[in-house]
C-alpha cells in the first residue's frame, strides 16, 4: 500500500527524522493560511500523487511552458497562485502513464537551502533475506538511471535483523555518502531512526530522494516515498487509515474486497485464472498469439462461487474487454465447482463477448459436461495452448 | 531415488485442526499412505484428530512441535497456520530441530520472514516455502497441496516458484510419458527458505533424476543466480538436460502480480533478463507454458 509524501514525512517525524515543517491542503482557499503558518520566505508547493517524477511532470490542462508538479514560491500570493493552478488538474509524469493523475492534495512546505543532494532507500534484499540500505551521493535524480550509468556510485548495505543498525553500519553509510561534521553526526542518528521506522511499520520500501545536506551543514529528509507490506497491514490500523482510494483503480479496489489479486492492463482479453504463476503465464500466451491481456486476475486456490462471480463482474465492467479466457488448473480444486461458478456468474451478469473456458484437474470431465450441457455460448478448450488460440481468434475474428 | 522426501518421511502437521489442514491431511493420507504422524495445537494436546473421509485414520495431537517430534520421531513438519501466526509456527519448528519444514501459508509479513531467515541460518533445519504448494515424490510422499492424481513416477525433477505452473509441468511430463522423481514448489514470496540453487544441487546429485524442468517468474534474481550456478557446475562436468519457463513477460513494471515476490522493481527482475540467463546456462526456455513437456522431449532427443 502506498501513501502520500506528506503522510510518509509525518510517519518519519514520529520516529524523530528531520523533516521540514509543512501543511497539506485540499483546496486553494487553504493555501494562504497554510503558508502563513510556516516561517518563509521560501515555500515549496508539492503535488501529492502516488507517482514519482512530479517535479519534471507537466499538467495536461496547462500549456507546455507551465511549471511542473513541484514549485517554489517566494511570496504568499505566489503560493496561492500555484495552488489554484495545480489543484484539480492532471499531472503527467514519467511514472503516471499518459493518462496522468489528478492532483487533489498539495503539500505546502518550508523551503530549504540545499548544499548537496543524496539518495537513500531501505528495502528487503531478497538475495540475503535482510533489510538493506541503498545509498548514493547522486541524489535528486532518477536512481534507475544512476544504477544503469554509474552502478559504482550505488552502495548496498544489508543489516543483521538481530542487531539492527550498528555504529559500524551507520559509519559505513556516512562514509558512502561522504558526510562530515554536523551532517555526519546527523547521519549517525538518522540511519538507525529510518531503520526502526522501516521495521516497526512493516514498510516494503522507504525511499528518501533526495536526502539533503543543507547550507547549515545539517541533514534533512527532503522527499519521502513509503510503501507498506500489504500482508502486514492487519497489525497497523493507523497506516490503513492513510489509504487514498482515489489513487487506485476502482476495479482493483473491488477485487481486493473479494480477496482477488487483480491488476488492470491495457489489452482487450480478460483473464480469470487460478494461481499467480499460471495467471501471468496466461497473459503471456495471449500475447504470444498476437493479442493483449486486459488484466491479471488470480482467483486463488479456494475460489468459491461468490469469488468467481465477483471476478466475472470485474472483468466485464472493463469496457475494453472483447473476450474472456477462463483458465483453471483445478488441482485439488474441483473443476465441476468451477464450472458451476462460471455458469452462475454468466447467468447473473450476462455474456456479451466470446468466452473460452479451459479446465484441467480433478473432476475435469464433469466440469466440461456441465459447461457443454448449459446451452450457453461457451467455447471449450482442451489445453492452454488451444484456449489461447481460440480466444485470440474469437476476438480478432469479431473485430 | 527422490529428493528431500520419500516413503519413510514422517510428518507433523501444524495447523491440522483447521479446515485447510484437515482437508490436505486427508488427501495426503490417501496418497500412497503418506506418513502423517501427528498434529500440533497449543490447546488441544492429548486429543486426537480423525479423518472425515476415513474413520480409521486418526492422528494424536500434541501441545507443541517439540512434544510431537519426541513422541513420533517425525523428520518433517507441514504448516497450514494462518499468516499472522505462521512465522512463529516456523520458528517453533526450527527450535524443535525439525530437519525439514514446509510452510504452505500465503501472506506472511516479510518482516516475519526476515526473522525466520535469521533463525534458519543458525539452525540445521531446511525450510521450503512459504507461499508454496509443497513437495511431492510420486507414489511415496505428498506434503502440501499438490494434486496427486496428475503425477507419475519417473525421471524428471520439477522445481518452480509457482503452484499451478508446477501442476502444468507435472501434467505435461506425465502425459509425455516421462514422469517425475520429485516436484518441489519453492514458493512465490520474496524471502523464503529454499531457493532454486538448493533444489538444483539436489537434482544434479540424484541418479534417478535424468532431466529437470525449472519454472521461474518475474521479480528478484533467483533465476539468474541459478543459471550462474548451473554454468559453474557444468564446468565441473555436472549437467543434466533442462527445460524452463519464465512467467510474467507481459507484466508491467512496479506492479505485484499476485505473488508477493512477483514484481519488477527498480528496472530489475524482468522476464527477458531471466530467460537470457537461463538460455546461457543451457536451459531450453519454452515461450509457451503449454509446451513444457514438449520442449523437454525435444531437449532429450538432442
Amino acid at each position: 500500500m502506498n501513501i502520500h509524501e506528506y503522510q510518509a514525512k509525518a510517519v518519519l517525524k514520529e520516529f524523530g527524522a528531520p523533516v521540514a515543517s509543512g501543511v497539506a491542503i485540499f483546496s486553494a482557499d487553504e493555501a494562504e493560511a497554510a503558508a502563513k503558518s510556516l516561517p518563509g520566505p521560501l515555500w515549496v508547493v508539492k503535488s501529492q500523487i502516488h507517482a514519482g517524477g512530479r517535479g519534471k511532470g507537466k499538467f495536461k490542462e496547462l500549456g507546455p511552458d507551465a511549471k511542473g508538479g513541484v514549485r517554489l514560491a517566494f511570496s504568499l500570493e505566489e503560493v496561492t497562485k500555484h495552488a489554484k493552478e495545480m489543484l484539480g488538474n492532471t499531472l503527467v509524469t514519467a511514472q503516471t502513464g499518459d493518462a496522468g493523475k489528478v492532483v487533489n492534495r498539495l503539500y505546502i512546505e518550508d523551503g530549504a537551502d540545499i548544499e548537496r543532494e543524496l539518495y537513500l532507500s531501505i528495502l528487503v534484499d531478497r538475495s540475503v533475506g535482510r533489510p538493506a540500505f541503498v545509498v548514493s551521493t547522486e541524489g535528486g535524480m532518477d536512481i534507475e538511471a544512476v544504477a544503469h550509468d554509474t552502478p559504482e556510485k550505488i552502495i548496498n548495505l544489508a543489516i543483521d535483523p538481530d542487531t539492527g543498525v550498528t555504529e559500524a553500519d551507520a559509519s559505513k553509510l556516512c562514509d558512502a555518502l561522504e558526510l562530515t561534521d554536523a551532517a555526519r553526526e546527523d547521519g549517525m542518528k538518522l540511519f538507525p531512526i529510518l531503520y526502526k521506522a522501516f521495521v516497526e511499520k512493516d514498510m516494503a520500501l522507504l525511499e528518501v530522494n533526495p536526502l539533503i545536506v543543507m547550507k547549515d551543514g545539517h541533514l534533512r529528509v527532503l522527499d519521502a516515498k513509503v510503501s507498506f507490506d500489504g500482508n502486514a497491514l492487519f497489525r497497523h490500523p493507523e497506516i490503513v487509515e492513510l489509504r487514498d482510494v482515489t489513487e487506485e483503480d476502482a476495479k482493483e479496489i473491488e477485487a481486493s474486497k473479494y480477496d482477488l489479486a487483480y491488476v488492470a492492463l491495457d489489452g482487450d482479453i480478460g483473464c480469470m485464472v487460478n494461481g499467480a504463476g499460471l495467471a501471468m503465464a496466461t497473459m503471456d500466451i495471449i500475447k504470444l498469439y498476437g493479442a493483449e491481456p486486459a488484466n491479471f486476475l488470480d482467483v486463488g486456490g479456494g475460489a468459491t462461487k461468490e469469488k468467481v462471480t465477483a471476478a466475472f463482474k470485474i472483468i466485464t465492467s472493463d469496457p475494453n474487454v472483447k473476450g474472456i479466457l477462463v483458465n483453471i488448473f483445478g488441482g485439488i480444486m474441483r473443476c465441476d465447482v468451477i464450472a458451476e461458478g462460471v455458469l452462475a456468474a454468466v447467468k447473473e451478469v450476462g455474456l456479451q463477448v466470446p468466452l473460452v473456458v479451459r479446465l484441467e484437474g480433478t473432476n475435469v470431465d464433469l466440469g466440461k459436461k456441465i459447461i457443454s450441457e448449459s446451452g450457453l455460448n461457451v467455447i471449450a478448450a482442451d489445453d492452454l495452448d488451444d484456449a489461447a488460440q481460440k480466444i485470440v481468434k474469437a476476438v480478432k475474428g469479431g473485430a | 531415488m527422490s529428493i528431500l522426501v520419500n516413503k519413510d518421511t514422517k510428518i507433523i502437521v501444524q495447523g491440522l485442526t483447521g479446515k485447510t489442514g484437515t482437508f490436505h491431511t486427508e488427501q495426503a493420507l490417501q496418497y500412497y499412505g503418506t506418513k502423517m504422524v501427528a498434529g500440533v495445537h497449543p490447546k488441544k494436546g492429548g486429543e486426537s484428530w480423525t479423518s472425515g473421509v476415513d474413520a480409521s485414520a486418526s492422528l494424536p495431537i500434541f501441545t507443541s512441535v517439540g512434544e510431537a517430534r519426541e513422541a513420533t520421531g517425525a523428520d518433517a513438519s507441514v504448516i497450514y497456520v494462518p499468516p499472522a501466526g505462521a512465522g512463529a509456527a516456523i520458528i517453533e519448528a526450527i527450535d524443535a530441530e525439525v530437519p525439514f519444514i514446509v510452510c504452505i501459508t500465503e501472506g506472511i509479513p516479510v518482516a516475519d520472514m526476515v526473522k525466520v531467515k535469521a533463525k534458519l541460518e543458525k539452525s540445521k533445519s531446511r525450510l521450503l516455502g512459504p507461499n508454496c504448494p509443497g513437495i511431492l515424490t510420486p507414489e511415496e510422499c505428498k506434503i502440501g497441496i499438490m494434486p496427486g492424481s496428475i503425477f507419475k513416477k519417473g525421471s524428471v525433477g520439477v522445481v518452480s516458484r509457482s503452484g499451478t505452473l508446477t501442476y502444468e509441468a507435472v501434467f505435461q511430463t506425465s502425459n509425455a510419458g516421462l514422469g517425475q522423481t520429485t516436484a518441489v514448489g519453492i514458493g512465490g514470496d520474496p524471502v523464503k527458505g529454499t531457493e532454486f540453487i538448493d533444489v538444483l544441487e539436489m537434482f544434479l546429485a540424484d541418479d534417478e533424476t535424468k532431466s529437470i524442468i525449472m519454472i521461474g517468474e518475474i521479480g528478484g534474481s533467483a533465476e539468474e543466480e541459478a543459471a550462474q550456478f548451473l554454468i559453474d557446475e557444468a564446468k565441473k562436468g555436472r549437467k543434466k538436460p533442462m527445460a524452463g519457463f519464465i512467467a510474467g513477460r507481459t507484466a508491467p513494471p512496479g506492479r505485484t502480480m499476485g505473488h508477493a515476490g512477483a514484481v519488477i522493481s527498480g528496472g530489475k527482475g524482468g522476464a527477458e533478463d531471466k530467460i537470457a540467463a537461463m538460455e546461457a546456462a543451457g536451459i531450453r526456455v519454452s515461450p509457451s507454458p503449454a509446451k513444457l513437456g514438449e520442449t523437454l522431449l525435444e531437449v532429450l532427443k538432442g
